[in-house]
């Protein structure tokens, strides 16, 4: 060793130092990330010079210089002058844009279509809380006891007729004490009984809180029956049943409860059904049947069998060749001419079908992208142990591709989502075709910028929180089955 | 060399169990074309209850092949393959009979990424035998414990070794209780310390009397516990021996010289 080891240390004897200061913490991200070379941070400063001179205008427009109290056309000057956004517009309107042309009295029925989807979704999607809130018949029944202490005083806010919380209180009282046949047959009943009992008393019954008190009825006998089925089946299982209500009771519930028509619903016809309500009944329907059709097609399409496999071709790419507008006009223009006289189609039925159609045939090849990426080994594997082809799909082979091609299939639900915007063509009004047509109110002329970057923040709204659920989901599934 | 290590842990006399006179698989004048490639021609078999038979051949031979017709996985064109008295014609029911009661295991394991070893080992018993879940999970830990890795029931199989998956789809196809097990080169993608664990299972299985049709390359396997040792070449059947008879005297000059190769240092 000679002079030019001076200064080293004995091996062993290395003290454990920090790093240097450049490399870590919030300095070392600023300087790795946006100041790591000249070009680098002239670029970082360019560009941020730019980003504060765009926020630095759109902010003041659309926050600190807008209108936002008031309720009526004088609270905004007008379009032609308005320093920031006029929010009161969006207040005006809210109801419209919400909910179309629907009758004001009969929202109700929308909203209660939506907590009714909103409270059997929310277990289902999110595991961890289903899992807390549904574990055990105890907690269970504490579950559901709390949601109808809940409802309890939701009514009294709502002001409910007289017999309403005397339902909940027993309903309450017998979820906690835990007879099943006073939730199955009791309250139901006596919810009837005092209805009928209360009507001569009361015989202008406001539609609102009745149906309001019926909805939650009908929803507290349900679970009713659910808590029951669970006490004399130990083996039930709750997040099937949820799932199968929602998916064979929960649509007819809703045609019935959105168009009337039957049992003291009002009728109100599919034209007046509009804004972001339309937007999301045309929008799940066709989520909820692409899906389950596009992996039919997708197995049909990979079948042996020369006739099936030749059905799914065409209609795959029958349905993938021409765009969903030509789709809807068709739907709506033509397909009446080859309708016998008299035979009438509801408009909105036949876009939903057009939508169903044309989103199953996306998702079909995204499916069968699933199915190929699946390696033969595993076909194999399930045939050896002699599983049936059902069998084999449902247990083996889905499960694995279903779960590959979740970005595809999130892909298509918001791209689906976005063209129900298409609908404008054929006269039916979705969130964005009441917000058009909206401004043209003669009121409130100019201010559909408003409108739209409105409309815009609702459709960001949806589909950035398909996407997060999307990577939400894809990590939950990705835990013990890396290959 | 890793068959030899094989054969020195190996240290039983050879396994002669009693071999039955009823006849499990017989394949008949059996033909599989590719398209045009004629894979196999002619392949006339008898395989009886108990008998442990190790098929063995160049690459390309069609060993594989012939043992994937036995449970049509792949579809042979002319001739007759019965198993267990059922023809395997071209129905379904047929098919589905007969693959109840073989058992295969695979060369790349194919074991399900995304269930746990002890779903992997009951799906097949409760989805086809329809066997309550209870018992169907009873046997898979008895066989998971005859294969030696009980405490691996919760895993999945991603977090085995290449070792553990093979012996994890044996004890997978043994839940099935089949009367006939087929290993198409059941160590060819193990490490030379994983083959002897599996080795040491198939034996054992081999013991116990169970009839076995297997494709390898491990020779000291085949000496040990084979009562024939069948050699293809080309699609066709070469020869077929006993084993001390048929590496000691291998009577065609293909068979010599495929011996010479994989024998030879």
């Amino acid at each position: 060793m000679s002079a030019m080891t001076t200064g080293v240390r004995a091996p062993g004897t290395h003290p454990d130092l920090p790093p240097p200061p450049t490399e870590v913490g919030l300095r070392g991200w600023l300087y790795h990330n946006l100041f790591s070379s000249w070009p680098n941070s002239i670029l970082t400063i360019a560009s941020g010079a730019l980003l504060v001179w765009i926020l630095a205008h759109i902010l003041p427009w659309l926050f600190f210089d807008a209108y936002w109290s008031g309720n009526e056309r004088s609270d905004c000057p007008a379009a032609g002058e308005r320093e920031g956004a006029c929010w009161v517009y969006i207040k005006v309107w809210f109801k419209q844009l919400m909910y179309g042309r629907y009758p004001l009295e009969e929202l109700w029925r929308i909203n209660s279509a939506y907590i009714l989807l909103v409270g059997a979704l929310i277990p289902l999607i999110i595991p961890a809380l289903s899992d807390r809130l549904f574990a055990t018949p105890a907690t269970w029944r504490r579950t559901v006891g709390g949601v109808m202490v809940a409802a309890l005083v939701l009514s009294a806010l709502l002001g409910t007729p007289t017999w309403f919380p005397a339902i909940f209180f027993w309903a309450a009282v017998g979820l906690f004490v835990g007879y099943g046949f006073l939730l199955v047959v009791g309250y139901p009943a006596m919810a009837v009984l005092l209805f009928l009992v209360d009507l001569p008393v009361h015989p202008h019954v406001d539609t609102q809180s009745t149906g309001w008190a019926l909805f939650l009825a009908v929803l507290l006998a349900l679970e009713g029956v659910l808590a029951f089925a669970h006490r004399i089946w130990p083996r039930f299982s709750y997040k099937a049943a949820l799932g199968v209500m929602l998916l064979v009771v929960f649509p007819p519930l809703c045609v019935y409860l959105f168009s009337g028509g039957a049992l003291g619903l009002e009728t109100v016809e599919t034209p007046l059904w509009g804004g972001l309500f339309l937007t999301l009944v045309i929008a799940l329907s066709g989520i909820v049947a692409s899906l389950p059709l596009g992996v039919l097609l997708a197995l049909g399409r990979r079948s042996n069998m020369p006739v099936v496999k030749s059905v799914c071709v065409v209609f795959i790419e029958l349905w993938r060749g021409v765009p969903l507008i030509t789709v809807l006009f068709m739907a709506s223009v033509m397909f009446p001419l080859f309708m016998p006289e008299g035979v009438n189609f509801d408009k909105l039925l036949r876009a939903l079908l057009g939508v169903m159609f044309f989103a199953s045939a996306y998702m079909a090849e995204v499916v069968r992208g699933g199915l190929q990426a699946i390696p033969k080994g595993q076909y194999e594997a399930a045939d050896a142990l002699g599983l049936s082809y059902w069998k084999s799909m449902g247990l083996v082979i889905l499960p694995q591709a279903l779960k590959i091609v979740i970005p595809g299939v999130v892909n298509t639900f918001i791209g689906l989502f976005k063209d129900t915007t298409l609908v404008l063509i054929i006269g039916l009004f979705d969130f964005l075709g009441m917000a058009q047509a909206v401004s043209t109110n003669p009121d409130w002329l100019g201010f559909y910028v408003e409108g739209y970057i409105f409309v815009a923040f609702g459709f960001f709204l949806f589909c950035f929180g398909m996407s997060r659920y999307s990577l939400y989901l894809e990590r939950k599934l990705e835990t013990g089955h890396r290959r | 060399m890793s068959e030899q290590s094989a054969v020195n842990d190996l240290n039983k006399p050879s396994v002669k169990m009693e071999i039955t006179d009823e006849v499990m698989i017989q394949i008949i004048a059996m033909h599989k074309w590719f398209g045009q490639f004629h894979v196999l021609k002619d392949i006339s078999l008898t395989v009886n209850k108990g008998e442990r038979i190790v098929v063995c051949g160049p690459s390309g031979s069609g060993k594989s092949t012939m043992i994937r017709c036995i449970n049509r996985l792949e579809e042979h064109q002319q001739g007759q393959i019965i198993v267990d008295g059922t023809e395997l014609i071209g129905d379904l029911k047929h098919i589905e009979a007969i693959r109840r009661d073989v058992g295969m295991v695979f060369q790349h394991f194919n074991l399900f990424p995304h269930l746990t070893v002890l779903d992997n080992l009951t799906l097949a018993p409760i989805w086809v035998r329809k066997t309550p879940r209870h018992i169907a999970e009873e046997t898979a830990m008895k066989l998971l414990e005859r294969v030696k890795i009980p405490e691996q029931a919760r895993k999945f199989p991603g977090q085995l070794s290449g070792g553990q998956q093979q012996r994890v789809a044996i004890a997978r196809s043994l839940c099935m209780n089949p009367k006939i097990m087929l290993f198409d080169e059941p160590t060819s993608a193990l490490d030379p310390e994983m083959i002897k664990e599996v080795l040491d299972v198939m034996v054992e299985l081999a013991e116990e009397g169970m009839t076995m049709l297997v494709v390898t390359h491990e020779m000291g396997f085949a000496k040990t516990v084979a009562n024939r040792v069948i050699f293809m070449d080309f699609g066709e059947i070469i020869e077929q021996n006993e084993p001390e008879e048929f590496f000691n005297n291998p009577q065609h000059e293909r068979t010599q010289l495929f011996l010479s190769q994989i024998l030879a240092h």
